[in-house]
């Protein structure tokens, strides 16, 4: 699917699944299908954005990429190695290259545990010493994203909620990673504090060249920060593409109803908003062919029967999985 | 009209070992029946604490509450607990952000609505009390409401659980309905659904809704009236149209240019403010905001000094609790987006 031109990507991702073994409960069922065969691909540099409702899977992705979690099938391929089942010694080279933020800025620092050691570990771990030592280092990542460098030895709970996710964002960057999954790493703060977040990442982003996963329900924080945007609804991904696209022009009609559905401040009410019926529906009996019918202002028969697959016309970008998609402005069809 | 609800100088503080919180700090506003106040701000900075004083369900061993809150033209403060209880749920409700916290995991959920409804309905028969209820459940859109009657909270989906609580919520028609951070556990395409179903109830029964939020969206869509909080004081006031479109205090202007937009530029930077938001055990002299606030310089200290009262500026009903001038503060204001190209 990669152009010919363009360079190998950073990370390749190809029919990605995780089913999570349903347990217990009255019904006999199959397995949670939390991930259901993804493709897409991150350039070294680029930032793709996985957004979608709880439920779609797109926090089980981001823990299948930095390998948190084992995929049941497909494979994911990292600077050019696959790392699928890879175990822990095959991939402690790679962890440097590969580093997470997540989403609690209080539940995954170590409450004992100084800053400096907090964003020292993944140092330690990797076996990393920089030149002028991992302490000058530290001092250097606190300062990169903000923070006093004169608290390294403060413990998390002497810090606010924005400045503990700067903490986890400094020790995600501390290996100098190519790579950062980054997991609603805004969702928890208050808005003036998330804006300020928001802002660094983006600066860091830029100034490191870092390629981003970045894992969010906030269409419009995506919107903010990432250069393609994959929309995700029960483990699949509906529509991926660039972000002007995915927001200007949306062909999945999920995708429509999604953005439709973003309260905003504006002088306009809501009043060209397209309702969705229901909730989610559980990913332990996901509906026959397409996912979204039993929620799709659009669905006809062909819906329930065959599953769409994640398509693109030839030369374009944006792919949707849709039998009925939107049609594209300026063509025919 | 006479509003139903009316909140003056509401002042609420916690003894705590580290010192006094001031958790709200003079507070006055009111709402009218069929109206939607929209109370914003960041954690912290008091409203949650305003509406569980409004139901009296601070513990008076741990909470000092004064000032005057009047339901319905009674006063609630100083009242025994016996008289309060009479009038909360019956007369005023509450819907809170987690219904899964809120709702007992041991009992059917009809089971818990008949309780909140027997509580005010003494001589309430079984089979009355279930048709009630089914009704209620009915009404707020959760289907099959016979059936669902007798299943318990975890077979419900998050936003057919925040149906139930708001099915409880009613079904003593209260003509005051506080709801805390309603939609903020829900999908946004469920959220859409459930704020819709709070106005058609409204429409329907003409309750006044104070919904408290920290989503400058949702208050844009479904609120009439706006109060912006900070530290514990109300610092703008207004109509949805006067503080979301033509904001004067320097701290909604900083909310507002915060918020990331599905409009506009994306490639431009947001613009924070500054800085956290104050401890209430040691809240900053003067304006509370003024350790955050661009604007303060200009002031020659009052700022820093003086506690800035809340006063009509701009249009009719509107007002700001700012100690520059109306016109240099707009002029200033505008001069920022001239430079940095603020939206809105």
């Amino acid at each position: 699917m990669t152009d010919a031109a363009t360079p190998e990507p950073l990370l390749r991702v190809r029919g990605l699944t995780k089913h999570f073994p349903a347990r217990g409960g009255r019904r006999r069922s199959g397995p949670v299908r939390a991930v259901d065969g993804l493709d897409f691909e991150v350039r070294a540099g680029e930032t793709l954005g996985l957004v979608g409702e709880s439920g779609c899977g797109k926090t089980t992705t981001g823990r299948l990429l930095v390998r948190l979690l084992e995929p049941t099938g497909g494979s994911i391929e990292f600077a050019g190695r696959d790392i699928t089942h890879a175990g822990r010694r095959k991939l402690r080279p790679l962890r440097p290259d590969l580093q997470i933020i997540f989403q609690d800025p209080y539940a995954s620092l170590n409450p004992r545990h100084t800053v400096g050691r907090i964003i020292a570990m993944p140092l330690q771990v990797n076996g990393i010493t920089p030149a002028g030592g991992r302490k000058a280092r530290v001092r250097e990542l606190m300062e990169l994203v903000g923070l006093n460098p004169e608290h390294y030895d403060r413990y998390p709970h002497e810090f606010s909620g924005g400045q503990r996710q700067r903490i986890g964002i400094a020790r995600a960057l501390a290996p100098g990673p190519r790579l950062v999954v980054a997991d609603e790493p805004v969702s928890a703060l208050d808005v003036s504090i998330q804006a300020q977040v928001v802002n660094l990442l983006r600066d860091l982003q830029r100034e490191l060249g870092l390629a981003f996963v970045f894992i969010a329900h906030d269409l419009a924080v995506v919107r903010h920060f990432c250069q393609r945007v994959a929309v995700m609804y029960l483990g699949r991904i509906v529509e991926i593409g660039a972000r002007d696209d995915i927001y200007e022009r949306p062909r999945h009609p999920y995708t429509r109803a999604l953005l439709s559905a973003v309260p905003e401040v504006t002088r306009s009410g809501p009043a060209d908003r397209i309702r969705l019926t229901g909730d989610v529906p559980s990913a332990l009996d996901p509906p026959s062919g397409c996912r979204f019918r039993t929620r799709c202002p659009k669905a006809r028969d062909r819906c329930s029967v065959e599953e769409p697959a994640l398509t693109r016309r030839d030369g374009a970008d944006q792919a949707i999985a849709c039998h009925y998609p939107e049609p594209e402005p300026g063509a025919v069809g | 009209m006479d509003p139903y609800l009316r909140v003056e100088d509401l002042r609420v503080s916690f003894n705590t070992t580290d010192g006094v919180v001031r958790a709200v700090d003079g507070l006055s506003f009111s709402v009218e029946r069929g109206r939607t106040l929209g109370v914003v701000g960041e954690s912290g900075s008091g409203k949650s604490v305003t509406s569980l004083a409004i139901l009296g369900l601070h513990d008076p061993r741990r909470a000092t509450v004064t000032g005057g809150i009047t339901v319905g033209g009674r006063q609630l403060i100083g009242r025994p607990e016996s008289e309060v209880r009479r009038l909360r749920g019956r007369d005023a409700a509450m819907i809170f952000q987690d219904p899964l916290s809120a709702l007992h995991p041991y009992y059917p959920v009809g089971r818990q609505i008949a309780e909140a409804y027997r509580v005010h309905h003494r001589g309430a028969g079984r089979a009355e009390t279930r048709r009630r209820v089914i009704e209620l459940l009915d009404r707020v859109g959760i289907p099959q409401p016979g059936r669902r009657y007798d299943q318990y909270p975890h077979e419900f989906s998050g936003g057919m659980r925040q149906r139930v609580m708001i099915a409880m919520a009613l079904v003593n028609d209260p003509d005051l309905l506080i709801a805390d951070e309603p939609t903020t556990a829900l999908d946004v395409t469920v959220q859409a659904q459930i704020l819709e179903l709070l106005a058609d109830l409204q429409a329907e029964s003409g309750t006044a809704i104070v919904l408290i939020t920290h989503d400058l969206g949702v208050v844009s869509q479904v609120a009439d009236e706006v109060l912006v909080m900070y530290a514990g004081r109300a610092v703008e006031q207004g109509t949805v149209e006067q503080v979301l479109l033509r904001p004067q205090h320097p701290y909604t202007w900083g909310l507002l240019s915060s918020v990331p937009s599905l409009r506009g530029d994306a490639e431009a930077d947001l613009r924070p403010i500054p800085g956290n938001p104050p401890s209430l055990i040691d809240v900053p002299a003067g304006c509370a905001f003024h350790p955050r606030c661009r604007y303060a310089e200009h002031t020659a200290g009052r700022c820093g000094t003086e506690l800035p009262e809340l006063r009509a500026a701009g249009t009719a009903g509107h007002r700001v609790a700012c100690h520059l001038r109306t016109e240099e503060r707009a002029r200033r204001y505008a001069e920022d987006v001239a430079r940095v190209g603020v939206a809105r």
